[in-house]
Protein backbone atom coordinates (compact mmCIF):
# COMPACT_ATOMS: atom_id res chain seq x y z
CA UNK A 1 0.00 0.00 0.00
CA UNK A 2 1.54 3.27 -1.10
CA UNK A 3 0.63 6.45 0.71
CA UNK A 4 2.34 9.79 0.40
CA UNK A 5 2.37 13.30 1.77
CA UNK A 6 2.94 16.56 -0.03
CA UNK A 7 6.39 16.56 1.51
CA UNK A 8 7.10 13.21 -0.16
CA UNK A 9 6.09 14.75 -3.47
CA UNK A 10 8.42 17.70 -2.92
CA UNK A 11 11.26 15.34 -2.02
CA UNK A 12 10.65 13.16 -5.07
CA UNK A 13 10.58 16.17 -7.40
CA UNK A 14 13.91 17.34 -5.99
CA UNK A 15 15.33 13.86 -6.34
CA UNK A 16 14.16 13.61 -9.94
CA UNK A 17 15.78 16.96 -10.66
CA UNK A 18 19.08 15.74 -9.16
CA UNK A 19 18.86 12.58 -11.22
CA UNK A 20 18.32 14.65 -14.38
CA UNK A 21 21.44 16.65 -13.58
CA UNK A 22 23.37 13.42 -12.97
CA UNK A 23 22.18 12.13 -16.35
CA UNK A 24 23.34 15.23 -18.21
CA UNK A 25 26.72 15.27 -16.46
CA UNK A 26 27.47 11.60 -16.91
CA UNK A 27 26.58 11.59 -20.60
CA UNK A 28 28.62 14.76 -21.08
CA UNK A 29 31.64 13.15 -19.41
CA UNK A 30 31.20 9.94 -21.38
CA UNK A 31 30.72 12.00 -24.53
CA UNK A 32 28.17 9.38 -25.52
CA UNK A 33 24.91 7.91 -24.30
CA UNK A 34 21.17 8.38 -24.47
CA UNK A 35 19.85 11.49 -22.75
CA UNK A 36 16.39 11.73 -24.35
CA UNK A 37 14.90 8.49 -23.05
CA UNK A 38 16.75 8.81 -19.73
CA UNK A 39 15.16 12.19 -19.07
CA UNK A 40 11.68 11.05 -20.12
CA UNK A 41 11.84 8.19 -17.60
CA UNK A 42 13.42 10.17 -14.76
CA UNK A 43 10.23 10.87 -12.78
CA UNK A 44 8.98 7.28 -13.00
CA UNK A 45 12.33 5.77 -12.01
CA UNK A 46 12.66 8.26 -9.14
CA UNK A 47 9.20 7.37 -7.84
CA UNK A 48 10.04 3.66 -7.96
CA UNK A 49 13.45 3.87 -6.29
CA UNK A 50 12.65 6.55 -3.72
CA UNK A 51 9.10 5.71 -2.74
CA UNK A 52 7.46 2.66 -4.28
CA UNK A 53 9.90 -0.25 -4.32
CA UNK A 54 10.71 -2.44 -1.32
CA UNK A 55 14.48 -2.54 -1.62
CA UNK A 56 17.59 -2.35 0.53
CA UNK A 57 20.76 -0.89 -0.99
CA UNK A 58 22.74 -2.48 1.85
CA UNK A 59 21.43 -5.88 0.81
CA UNK A 60 21.13 -5.65 -2.97
CA UNK A 61 20.58 -9.40 -3.41
CA UNK A 62 17.84 -9.61 -0.80
CA UNK A 63 15.68 -12.48 -1.99
CA UNK A 64 12.36 -10.74 -1.37
CA UNK A 65 13.30 -7.37 -2.89
CA UNK A 66 11.14 -5.79 -5.54
CA UNK A 67 12.74 -6.08 -8.97
CA UNK A 68 13.21 -3.40 -11.60
CA UNK A 69 13.99 -4.17 -15.22
CA UNK A 70 14.92 -1.41 -17.61
CA UNK A 71 13.80 -3.09 -20.80
CA UNK A 72 14.81 0.03 -22.73
CA UNK A 73 18.37 -0.57 -21.58
CA UNK A 74 19.90 2.37 -23.45
CA UNK A 75 18.27 4.69 -20.90
CA UNK A 76 20.57 3.25 -18.22
CA UNK A 77 21.96 6.66 -17.19
CA UNK A 78 18.67 7.23 -15.36
CA UNK A 79 19.00 3.85 -13.65
CA UNK A 80 22.66 4.38 -12.73
CA UNK A 81 21.88 7.82 -11.33
CA UNK A 82 19.00 6.45 -9.24
CA UNK A 83 21.13 3.57 -7.93
CA UNK A 84 24.01 5.90 -7.03
CA UNK A 85 21.67 8.44 -5.39
CA UNK A 86 20.10 5.56 -3.46
CA UNK A 87 23.50 4.38 -2.25
CA UNK A 88 24.02 1.16 -4.19
CA UNK A 89 27.47 2.41 -5.21
CA UNK A 90 29.52 5.57 -4.90
CA UNK A 91 28.50 8.60 -6.96
CA UNK A 92 32.03 8.84 -8.39
CA UNK A 93 31.27 5.86 -10.62
CA UNK A 94 28.87 8.07 -12.58
CA UNK A 95 31.97 9.79 -13.99
CA UNK A 96 33.07 6.50 -15.54
CA UNK A 97 29.98 5.76 -17.63
CA UNK A 98 30.91 3.84 -20.81
CA UNK A 99 34.61 3.95 -19.99
CA UNK A 100 36.90 0.90 -20.29
CA UNK A 101 36.67 -1.25 -17.13
CA UNK A 102 33.83 0.83 -15.71
CA UNK A 103 31.14 -0.85 -13.62
CA UNK A 104 28.73 1.27 -15.67
CA UNK A 105 28.51 -0.28 -19.12
CA UNK A 106 26.84 1.38 -22.09
CA UNK A 107 23.89 -0.91 -21.41
CA UNK A 108 22.98 -2.51 -18.06
CA UNK A 109 25.07 -5.50 -16.99
CA UNK A 110 23.93 -7.40 -13.89
CA UNK A 111 27.36 -8.97 -13.49
CA UNK A 112 29.15 -5.64 -13.26
CA UNK A 113 26.78 -3.26 -11.48
CA UNK A 114 25.40 -3.67 -7.96
CA UNK A 115 21.65 -3.19 -7.93
CA UNK A 116 21.05 -4.15 -11.55
CA UNK A 117 18.55 -7.01 -11.40
CA UNK A 118 18.91 -7.99 -15.04
CA UNK A 119 21.11 -7.30 -18.02
CA UNK A 120 19.34 -5.47 -20.85
CA UNK A 121 20.00 -3.50 -23.99
CA UNK A 122 18.58 -5.50 -26.81
CA UNK A 123 15.03 -4.19 -26.96
CA UNK A 124 11.83 -6.09 -26.31
CA UNK A 125 13.08 -8.69 -23.86
CA UNK A 126 12.53 -7.11 -20.45
CA UNK A 127 8.87 -8.00 -20.08
CA UNK A 128 9.59 -11.69 -20.65
CA UNK A 129 12.42 -11.54 -18.12
CA UNK A 130 10.02 -9.90 -15.66
CA UNK A 131 7.52 -12.71 -16.16
CA UNK A 132 10.25 -15.19 -15.22
CA UNK A 133 10.94 -13.28 -11.99
CA UNK A 134 7.22 -12.92 -11.22
CA UNK A 135 6.59 -16.65 -11.72
CA UNK A 136 9.55 -17.48 -9.48
CA UNK A 137 8.06 -15.25 -6.76
CA UNK A 138 4.84 -17.26 -6.89
CA UNK A 139 6.61 -20.59 -6.63
CA UNK A 140 8.91 -19.41 -3.83
CA UNK A 141 6.02 -17.73 -1.99
CA UNK A 142 7.69 -14.34 -1.98
CA UNK A 143 5.68 -11.15 -2.11
CA UNK A 144 7.89 -9.06 -4.29
CA UNK A 145 6.64 -7.07 -7.26
CA UNK A 146 8.42 -6.84 -10.62
CA UNK A 147 8.47 -3.49 -12.41
CA UNK A 148 9.38 -3.40 -16.10
CA UNK A 149 9.96 -0.11 -17.87
CA UNK A 150 9.52 -0.24 -21.64
CA UNK A 151 9.99 2.36 -24.30
CA UNK A 152 7.10 3.10 -26.63
CA UNK A 153 9.21 2.44 -29.72
CA UNK A 154 10.27 -0.81 -28.07
CA UNK A 155 6.75 -2.23 -28.20
CA UNK A 156 7.23 -2.54 -31.95
CA UNK A 157 9.18 -5.70 -31.05
CA UNK A 158 7.03 -8.83 -31.48
CA UNK A 159 8.37 -10.55 -28.35
CA UNK A 160 6.70 -7.84 -26.24
CA UNK A 161 3.33 -9.18 -27.33
CA UNK A 162 4.36 -12.79 -26.77
CA UNK A 163 5.19 -11.70 -23.23
CA UNK A 164 1.97 -9.71 -22.87
CA UNK A 165 -0.01 -12.83 -23.77
CA UNK A 166 1.93 -14.95 -21.24
CA UNK A 167 1.54 -12.53 -18.31
CA UNK A 168 -2.22 -12.46 -18.79
CA UNK A 169 -2.33 -16.25 -19.21
CA UNK A 170 -0.58 -16.75 -15.88
CA UNK A 171 -2.69 -13.94 -14.31
CA UNK A 172 0.38 -12.33 -12.82
CA UNK A 173 -0.63 -9.77 -10.23
CA UNK A 174 2.97 -9.12 -9.17
CA UNK A 175 4.07 -7.67 -12.49
CA UNK A 176 3.67 -4.02 -13.46
CA UNK A 177 4.77 -2.75 -16.86
CA UNK A 178 5.29 0.93 -17.52
CA UNK A 179 5.42 2.27 -21.06
CA UNK A 180 7.48 5.44 -21.29
CA UNK A 181 5.36 6.87 -24.09
CA UNK A 182 7.50 9.74 -25.35
CA UNK A 183 6.49 9.29 -28.98
CA UNK A 184 10.00 9.28 -30.44
CA UNK A 185 12.47 6.67 -31.58
CA UNK A 186 15.87 6.88 -33.31
CA UNK A 187 14.48 7.59 -36.77
CA UNK A 188 11.79 10.05 -35.67
CA UNK A 189 8.21 10.04 -34.39
CA UNK A 190 6.91 6.52 -33.71
CA UNK A 191 3.72 7.40 -35.54
CA UNK A 192 5.79 8.04 -38.67
CA UNK A 193 8.36 5.24 -38.31
CA UNK A 194 5.92 2.48 -37.29
CA UNK A 195 2.68 3.54 -35.72
CA UNK A 196 2.01 1.84 -32.38
CA UNK A 197 -1.40 3.45 -31.91
CA UNK A 198 -3.69 2.52 -30.17
CA UNK A 199 -1.40 1.60 -27.27
CA UNK A 200 -3.90 1.27 -24.43
CA UNK A 201 -6.32 -0.79 -26.48
CA UNK A 202 -3.54 -3.15 -27.57
CA UNK A 203 -2.68 -4.01 -23.97
CA UNK A 204 -6.34 -4.36 -23.08
CA UNK A 205 -6.84 -6.74 -25.98
CA UNK A 206 -4.01 -8.85 -24.57
CA UNK A 207 -5.81 -9.12 -21.22
CA UNK A 208 -4.02 -6.39 -19.30
CA UNK A 209 -5.41 -3.75 -16.97
CA UNK A 210 -4.37 -0.30 -18.08
CA UNK A 211 -3.78 3.02 -16.34
CA UNK A 212 -3.00 6.12 -18.37
CA UNK A 213 -1.09 8.98 -16.76
CA UNK A 214 1.11 12.00 -17.28
CA UNK A 215 4.51 10.43 -16.67
CA UNK A 216 5.96 13.67 -15.34
CA UNK A 217 3.28 14.33 -12.72
CA UNK A 218 4.58 12.79 -9.48
CA UNK A 219 1.14 12.59 -7.88
CA UNK A 220 -0.28 10.78 -10.91
CA UNK A 221 2.69 8.42 -10.92
CA UNK A 222 2.27 7.46 -7.26
CA UNK A 223 -1.50 7.17 -7.61
CA UNK A 224 -1.00 4.85 -10.58
CA UNK A 225 1.27 2.52 -8.62
CA UNK A 226 -1.13 2.61 -5.70
CA UNK A 227 -3.99 1.64 -7.97
CA UNK A 228 -1.92 -0.98 -9.82
CA UNK A 229 -1.06 -2.79 -6.58
CA UNK A 230 -4.75 -3.31 -5.85
CA UNK A 231 -5.57 -4.83 -9.23
CA UNK A 232 -5.53 -8.60 -9.69
CA UNK A 233 -3.73 -9.47 -12.89
CA UNK A 234 -1.05 -7.72 -14.89
CA UNK A 235 -1.19 -3.94 -15.09
CA UNK A 236 0.42 -1.62 -17.57
CA UNK A 237 0.85 2.05 -16.82
CA UNK A 238 0.92 3.98 -20.06
CA UNK A 239 2.85 7.09 -19.09
CA UNK A 240 2.72 10.01 -21.48
CA UNK A 241 6.12 11.63 -21.37
CA UNK A 242 8.33 14.07 -23.21
CA UNK A 243 11.60 12.81 -24.61
CA UNK A 244 14.41 14.97 -23.22
CA UNK A 245 12.10 16.32 -20.48
CA UNK A 246 13.63 19.18 -18.45
CA UNK A 247 16.15 20.40 -21.02
CA UNK A 248 14.43 22.74 -23.47
CA UNK A 249 16.58 22.06 -26.52
CA UNK A 250 16.38 18.28 -26.02
CA UNK A 251 12.62 18.10 -25.60
CA UNK A 252 10.84 16.31 -28.44
CA UNK A 253 13.92 16.30 -30.66
CA UNK A 254 14.75 12.82 -31.95
CA UNK A 255 18.47 13.42 -32.37
CA UNK A 256 18.83 13.64 -28.57
CA UNK A 257 17.93 9.96 -28.40
CA UNK A 258 21.62 9.15 -28.53
CA UNK A 259 23.75 12.29 -28.47
CA UNK A 260 25.99 13.82 -25.81
CA UNK A 261 25.80 17.56 -25.12
CA UNK A 262 28.84 19.73 -25.95
CA UNK A 263 30.44 22.26 -23.54
CA UNK A 264 27.91 25.02 -24.18
CA UNK A 265 24.95 22.68 -24.23
CA UNK A 266 25.85 21.05 -20.92
CA UNK A 267 26.07 24.48 -19.27
CA UNK A 268 22.69 25.48 -20.61
CA UNK A 269 21.10 22.13 -19.66
CA UNK A 270 22.39 22.25 -16.09
CA UNK A 271 21.37 25.91 -15.74
CA UNK A 272 17.84 25.08 -16.86
CA UNK A 273 17.61 22.17 -14.43
CA UNK A 274 19.03 24.34 -11.63
CA UNK A 275 16.38 26.96 -12.36
CA UNK A 276 13.70 24.29 -12.36
CA UNK A 277 14.90 23.14 -8.93
CA UNK A 278 14.40 26.61 -7.51
CA UNK B 1 20.09 -56.81 -29.95
CA UNK B 2 20.79 -53.83 -27.74
CA UNK B 3 17.97 -51.97 -25.95
CA UNK B 4 16.89 -48.89 -27.90
CA UNK B 5 15.86 -45.50 -26.53
CA UNK B 6 15.99 -41.95 -27.87
CA UNK B 7 18.27 -39.62 -25.93
CA UNK B 8 15.38 -37.12 -25.59
CA UNK B 9 13.32 -39.80 -23.87
CA UNK B 10 16.12 -40.93 -21.55
CA UNK B 11 16.86 -37.33 -20.60
CA UNK B 12 13.18 -36.61 -19.95
CA UNK B 13 12.86 -39.69 -17.73
CA UNK B 14 15.94 -38.73 -15.77
CA UNK B 15 14.58 -35.22 -15.19
CA UNK B 16 11.59 -36.78 -13.44
CA UNK B 17 13.92 -38.80 -11.19
CA UNK B 18 15.95 -35.69 -10.46
CA UNK B 19 12.75 -33.79 -9.71
CA UNK B 20 12.03 -36.22 -6.90
CA UNK B 21 15.52 -35.76 -5.49
CA UNK B 22 15.84 -32.00 -5.63
CA UNK B 23 13.70 -28.89 -5.62
CA UNK B 24 16.08 -26.44 -7.24
CA UNK B 25 14.89 -26.55 -10.83
CA UNK B 26 11.81 -26.05 -12.98
CA UNK B 27 10.99 -27.02 -16.56
CA UNK B 28 9.73 -24.70 -19.29
CA UNK B 29 8.40 -25.50 -22.73
CA UNK B 30 7.21 -23.74 -25.84
CA UNK B 31 4.35 -26.05 -26.83
CA UNK B 32 6.30 -29.13 -27.87
CA UNK B 33 6.78 -30.72 -24.45
CA UNK B 34 5.46 -34.01 -25.82
CA UNK B 35 8.08 -34.03 -28.57
CA UNK B 36 10.87 -33.07 -26.17
CA UNK B 37 9.81 -35.71 -23.59
CA UNK B 38 9.53 -32.97 -20.97
CA UNK B 39 5.81 -33.78 -20.80
CA UNK B 40 6.89 -36.52 -18.37
CA UNK B 41 8.06 -33.82 -15.96
CA UNK B 42 4.93 -31.74 -16.54
CA UNK B 43 2.81 -34.72 -15.49
CA UNK B 44 4.92 -35.51 -12.44
CA UNK B 45 5.45 -31.93 -11.26
CA UNK B 46 2.75 -29.64 -12.66
CA UNK B 47 3.59 -26.91 -10.13
CA UNK B 48 7.18 -26.84 -11.38
CA UNK B 49 6.35 -26.85 -15.09
CA UNK B 50 5.41 -24.03 -17.40
CA UNK B 51 4.27 -23.91 -20.99
CA UNK B 52 4.43 -20.66 -22.94
CA UNK B 53 3.07 -21.81 -26.25
CA UNK B 54 4.64 -21.21 -29.63
CA UNK B 55 6.82 -18.27 -28.65
CA UNK B 56 10.44 -19.39 -28.32
CA UNK B 57 12.02 -15.97 -27.84
CA UNK B 58 9.62 -15.17 -25.03
CA UNK B 59 10.04 -18.50 -23.27
CA UNK B 60 13.82 -18.31 -23.40
CA UNK B 61 13.87 -14.79 -21.92
CA UNK B 62 11.39 -15.92 -19.24
CA UNK B 63 13.77 -18.77 -18.41
CA UNK B 64 16.55 -16.19 -18.03
CA UNK B 65 14.50 -14.01 -15.70
CA UNK B 66 13.47 -17.01 -13.62
CA UNK B 67 17.07 -18.17 -13.32
CA UNK B 68 18.14 -14.80 -11.86
CA UNK B 69 16.21 -15.76 -8.73
CA UNK B 70 18.46 -18.76 -8.03
CA UNK B 71 16.26 -21.56 -9.35
CA UNK B 72 17.70 -23.26 -12.40
CA UNK B 73 15.55 -23.73 -15.48
CA UNK B 74 15.42 -26.49 -18.09
CA UNK B 75 14.02 -24.87 -21.23
CA UNK B 76 13.05 -27.35 -23.93
CA UNK B 77 12.36 -26.93 -27.63
CA UNK B 78 13.81 -28.20 -30.89
CA UNK B 79 17.45 -27.39 -31.55
CA UNK B 80 16.53 -25.53 -34.69
CA UNK B 81 14.32 -23.10 -32.73
CA UNK B 82 16.52 -22.82 -29.65
CA UNK B 83 19.65 -22.03 -31.60
CA UNK B 84 18.08 -19.70 -34.15
CA UNK B 85 14.65 -18.38 -33.15
CA UNK B 86 15.78 -17.81 -29.56
CA UNK B 87 19.46 -17.30 -30.34
CA UNK B 88 19.66 -13.73 -29.08
CA UNK B 89 17.80 -14.50 -25.88
CA UNK B 90 20.29 -17.31 -25.23
CA UNK B 91 23.24 -15.08 -26.06
CA UNK B 92 22.38 -11.80 -24.39
CA UNK B 93 20.12 -12.82 -21.52
CA UNK B 94 21.46 -16.27 -20.58
CA UNK B 95 25.08 -16.58 -21.66
CA UNK B 96 26.20 -12.98 -21.11
CA UNK B 97 24.92 -12.90 -17.50
CA UNK B 98 25.98 -16.58 -17.01
CA UNK B 99 22.60 -17.78 -15.81
CA UNK B 100 21.80 -21.38 -14.96
CA UNK B 101 19.49 -22.13 -17.85
CA UNK B 102 19.78 -25.61 -19.33
CA UNK B 103 18.60 -25.53 -22.92
CA UNK B 104 17.16 -28.86 -23.97
CA UNK B 105 17.58 -28.88 -27.74
CA UNK B 106 15.80 -31.90 -29.12
CA UNK B 107 15.76 -33.16 -32.70
CA UNK B 108 19.41 -32.35 -33.37
CA UNK B 109 20.71 -33.07 -36.86
CA UNK B 110 18.85 -34.90 -39.63
CA UNK B 111 16.61 -37.05 -37.41
CA UNK B 112 13.33 -35.18 -37.53
CA UNK B 113 10.88 -37.85 -38.58
CA UNK B 114 10.95 -36.79 -42.21
CA UNK B 115 9.93 -33.22 -41.34
CA UNK B 116 12.66 -32.02 -43.67
CA UNK B 117 15.13 -29.15 -43.74
CA UNK B 118 13.08 -26.57 -41.82
CA UNK B 119 13.22 -28.70 -38.67
CA UNK B 120 16.74 -30.10 -39.00
CA UNK B 121 19.19 -28.39 -36.66
CA UNK B 122 22.39 -28.74 -38.65
CA UNK B 123 23.99 -25.44 -37.60
CA UNK B 124 23.17 -25.35 -33.90
CA UNK B 125 26.51 -26.52 -32.53
CA UNK B 126 28.35 -24.00 -34.68
CA UNK B 127 26.07 -21.21 -33.50
CA UNK B 128 26.38 -22.17 -29.85
CA UNK B 129 30.14 -22.67 -30.04
CA UNK B 130 30.59 -19.06 -31.05
CA UNK B 131 28.75 -17.76 -27.97
CA UNK B 132 30.89 -17.32 -24.84
CA UNK B 133 30.04 -18.96 -21.48
CA UNK B 134 27.85 -21.82 -22.72
CA UNK B 135 28.73 -25.51 -22.49
CA UNK B 136 27.51 -27.80 -25.27
CA UNK B 137 26.78 -31.45 -24.55
CA UNK B 138 25.56 -34.06 -27.01
CA UNK B 139 25.04 -37.51 -25.43
CA UNK B 140 25.49 -40.61 -27.57
CA UNK B 141 22.91 -42.95 -26.03
CA UNK B 142 20.35 -43.36 -23.29
CA UNK B 143 22.95 -43.96 -20.59
CA UNK B 144 24.94 -40.93 -21.64
CA UNK B 145 21.77 -38.79 -21.74
CA UNK B 146 20.72 -39.84 -18.23
CA UNK B 147 24.14 -39.08 -16.80
CA UNK B 148 24.24 -35.80 -18.73
CA UNK B 149 21.06 -34.71 -16.94
CA UNK B 150 22.73 -35.47 -13.62
CA UNK B 151 25.91 -33.64 -14.58
CA UNK B 152 24.06 -30.60 -15.86
CA UNK B 153 22.10 -29.88 -12.65
CA UNK B 154 25.37 -29.43 -10.81
CA UNK B 155 27.03 -27.34 -13.52
CA UNK B 156 27.55 -23.63 -12.93
CA UNK B 157 26.51 -21.65 -16.02
CA UNK B 158 24.41 -22.14 -19.15
CA UNK B 159 24.36 -25.49 -20.96
CA UNK B 160 23.06 -26.42 -24.41
CA UNK B 161 22.02 -30.08 -24.42
CA UNK B 162 21.59 -31.51 -27.89
CA UNK B 163 19.26 -34.49 -27.93
CA UNK B 164 17.98 -36.80 -30.62
CA UNK B 165 14.57 -37.83 -31.80
CA UNK B 166 15.14 -41.39 -32.92
CA UNK B 167 15.64 -44.36 -30.63
CA UNK B 168 19.20 -45.63 -30.83
CA UNK B 169 21.02 -48.57 -29.23
CA UNK B 170 22.14 -48.21 -25.63
CA UNK B 171 25.88 -48.74 -25.98
CA UNK B 172 27.10 -47.74 -22.51
CA UNK B 173 26.65 -49.71 -19.30
CA UNK B 174 26.96 -48.94 -15.60
CA UNK B 175 30.72 -48.45 -15.90
CA UNK B 176 30.23 -45.40 -18.11
CA UNK B 177 31.24 -42.06 -16.57
CA UNK B 178 29.99 -38.68 -17.76
CA UNK B 179 31.95 -35.61 -16.83
CA UNK B 180 31.28 -32.36 -18.70
CA UNK B 181 34.38 -31.52 -20.74
CA UNK B 182 35.89 -35.03 -20.65
CA UNK B 183 36.02 -37.30 -23.71
CA UNK B 184 35.23 -40.97 -23.17
CA UNK B 185 37.66 -43.57 -24.52
CA UNK B 186 35.73 -46.57 -25.85
CA UNK B 187 36.84 -50.19 -25.98
CA UNK B 188 38.70 -49.86 -29.23
CA UNK B 189 42.21 -48.77 -28.44
CA UNK B 190 44.22 -49.30 -31.60
CA UNK B 191 46.97 -47.01 -32.78
CA UNK B 192 46.38 -46.77 -36.53
CA UNK B 193 44.11 -43.73 -36.22
CA UNK B 194 41.42 -42.22 -33.99
CA UNK B 195 37.74 -41.85 -34.77
CA UNK B 196 36.01 -39.20 -32.66
CA UNK B 197 32.23 -39.35 -32.70
CA UNK B 198 29.42 -37.45 -31.05
CA UNK B 199 25.72 -38.09 -30.56
CA UNK B 200 24.03 -41.00 -32.29
CA UNK B 201 26.94 -41.18 -34.73
CA UNK B 202 29.01 -42.83 -32.00
CA UNK B 203 27.12 -46.06 -32.62
CA UNK B 204 28.02 -45.92 -36.31
CA UNK B 205 31.58 -45.16 -35.33
CA UNK B 206 31.76 -48.34 -33.28
CA UNK B 207 30.35 -50.28 -36.21
CA UNK B 208 32.97 -48.78 -38.49
CA UNK B 209 35.70 -49.66 -35.97
CA UNK B 210 34.61 -53.31 -36.07
CA UNK B 211 34.66 -53.38 -39.86
CA UNK B 212 38.09 -51.77 -39.96
CA UNK B 213 39.34 -54.28 -37.43
CA UNK B 214 38.17 -57.10 -39.68
CA UNK B 215 40.38 -55.56 -42.36
CA UNK B 216 43.34 -55.37 -40.01
CA UNK B 217 43.05 -51.66 -39.19
CA UNK B 218 42.99 -50.98 -35.47
CA UNK B 219 41.50 -47.66 -34.46
CA UNK B 220 40.96 -45.78 -31.27
CA UNK B 221 37.41 -44.49 -30.64
CA UNK B 222 36.51 -41.47 -28.54
CA UNK B 223 33.03 -40.30 -27.60
CA UNK B 224 33.08 -36.50 -27.50
CA UNK B 225 29.86 -35.76 -25.62
CA UNK B 226 31.02 -32.26 -24.73
CA UNK B 227 31.73 -30.11 -27.76
CA UNK B 228 32.46 -27.09 -25.60
CA UNK B 229 34.59 -26.86 -23.55
CA UNK B 230 36.26 -29.46 -25.78
CA UNK B 231 38.65 -31.96 -24.23
CA UNK B 232 41.86 -30.64 -25.78
CA UNK B 233 44.06 -33.00 -23.84
CA UNK B 234 42.28 -36.12 -25.12
CA UNK B 235 42.36 -34.85 -28.72
CA UNK B 236 46.06 -34.02 -28.64
CA UNK B 237 46.89 -37.32 -26.96
CA UNK B 238 44.92 -39.25 -29.58
CA UNK B 239 46.73 -37.38 -32.34
CA UNK B 240 50.10 -38.09 -30.77
CA UNK B 241 49.31 -41.78 -30.36
CA UNK B 242 47.68 -42.41 -33.73
CA UNK B 243 48.71 -39.61 -36.08
CA UNK B 244 45.36 -39.38 -37.88
CA UNK B 245 41.83 -38.39 -36.96
CA UNK B 246 38.33 -38.90 -38.34
CA UNK B 247 35.47 -36.93 -36.80
CA UNK B 248 31.87 -38.08 -37.13
CA UNK B 249 28.81 -35.97 -36.40
CA UNK B 250 25.27 -35.29 -37.53
CA UNK B 251 25.82 -31.57 -38.13
CA UNK B 252 26.96 -29.36 -40.95
CA UNK B 253 30.64 -29.79 -41.75
CA UNK B 254 31.34 -26.24 -40.58
CA UNK B 255 31.27 -25.23 -36.96
CA UNK B 256 30.69 -28.56 -35.24
CA UNK B 257 32.84 -31.31 -33.77
CA UNK B 258 35.11 -31.56 -36.83
CA UNK B 259 35.85 -27.85 -36.68
CA UNK B 260 36.48 -27.93 -32.94
CA UNK B 261 38.89 -30.87 -33.24
CA UNK B 262 40.69 -29.30 -36.21
CA UNK B 263 41.14 -26.03 -34.31
CA UNK B 264 42.71 -27.82 -31.37
CA UNK B 265 45.06 -29.85 -33.55
CA UNK B 266 46.13 -27.10 -35.93
CA UNK B 267 47.27 -24.99 -32.98
CA UNK B 268 48.82 -27.77 -30.92
CA UNK B 269 49.71 -30.84 -32.94
CA UNK B 270 49.03 -30.55 -36.68
CA UNK B 271 47.51 -33.84 -37.73
CA UNK B 272 45.52 -35.01 -40.72
CA UNK B 273 41.78 -34.77 -39.95
CA UNK B 274 38.92 -36.03 -42.10
CA UNK B 275 35.44 -34.81 -41.17
CA UNK B 276 32.40 -36.98 -41.71
CA UNK B 277 29.46 -34.57 -41.52
CA UNK B 278 26.72 -32.98 -43.61
CA UNK B 279 28.57 -31.60 -46.66
CA UNK B 280 27.36 -27.99 -46.30
CA UNK B 281 23.92 -28.67 -47.72
CA UNK B 282 20.39 -28.37 -46.37
CA UNK B 283 18.71 -31.65 -45.56
CA UNK B 284 15.44 -32.99 -46.88
CA UNK B 285 12.60 -35.28 -45.92
CA UNK B 286 13.12 -39.00 -45.72
CA UNK B 287 14.23 -41.73 -43.35
CA UNK B 288 17.31 -40.53 -41.50
CA UNK B 289 19.30 -43.65 -42.35
CA UNK B 290 18.72 -42.96 -46.04
CA UNK B 291 19.77 -39.35 -45.48
CA UNK B 292 22.96 -40.44 -43.74
CA UNK B 293 23.80 -42.58 -46.75
CA UNK B 294 22.92 -39.79 -49.15
CA UNK B 295 25.11 -37.22 -47.39
CA UNK B 296 28.09 -39.54 -46.95
CA UNK B 297 27.63 -40.24 -43.25
CA UNK B 298 27.01 -43.99 -43.22
CA UNK B 299 29.23 -46.63 -41.63
CA UNK B 300 30.72 -47.30 -45.05
CA UNK B 301 31.63 -43.61 -45.38
CA UNK B 302 33.32 -43.62 -41.95
CA UNK B 303 35.33 -46.68 -43.00
CA UNK B 304 36.36 -44.96 -46.23
CA UNK B 305 37.28 -41.78 -44.38
CA UNK B 306 39.49 -43.81 -42.06
CA UNK B 307 41.25 -45.43 -45.02
CA UNK B 308 41.76 -42.06 -46.64
CA UNK B 309 43.35 -40.72 -43.47
CA UNK B 310 45.62 -43.77 -43.27
CA UNK B 311 46.73 -43.18 -46.84
CA UNK B 312 47.49 -39.50 -46.26
CA UNK B 313 49.16 -40.29 -42.96
CA UNK B 314 51.64 -42.67 -44.57
CA UNK B 315 52.78 -40.16 -47.20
Amino acid sequence: MISYTLEDIKYLKEKANNIRKDIIQMIYKANAGHPGGSLSAADIVTALYFHVMQIDPQNPNWEARDRFILSKGHACPVWYAALAEKGYFDMVHLNTLRKFHSILQGHPDMQKTTGIDMTSGSLGNGLSVGIGMALAAKRNRLNYCVYVLLGDGEIQEGIVWEAAMSAAHYRLDNLIAIVDYNGLQVDGWTKEVMDIHPVVEKWEAFGWNTIEIDGHNMIEILDAFQKAHKIKGPVVIVAHTVKGKGVSFMENVAVWHGLAPNDDQVKQALAELEKEAE
Amino acid sequence: MLEQIATRRAFGEELVRLGKEREDFVVMDADIAKSCSTDLFHKAFPERSYNFGIAEQNFMAIAAGYATTGTQVFAATYGVFASMRACEQIRTFICYPKLNVRIIASHGGLQVGADGATHQAIEDIGIMRSIPNVAIVHPADGTSARLAARAVVDYEGPVYIRLLRNPSPVIFDQNYKFEIGKAVALKHNGNDLTIIGTGAMVYKTLDAAERLKAEGINVKVLEMHTIKPIDQEAIIKAAQETGGIVTVEDHNIFGGLGSAVSEVLSENYPTIVKRVAIPDMFGESGDSELLYEHYGMSVKDIVNAAKEVLKKKSK
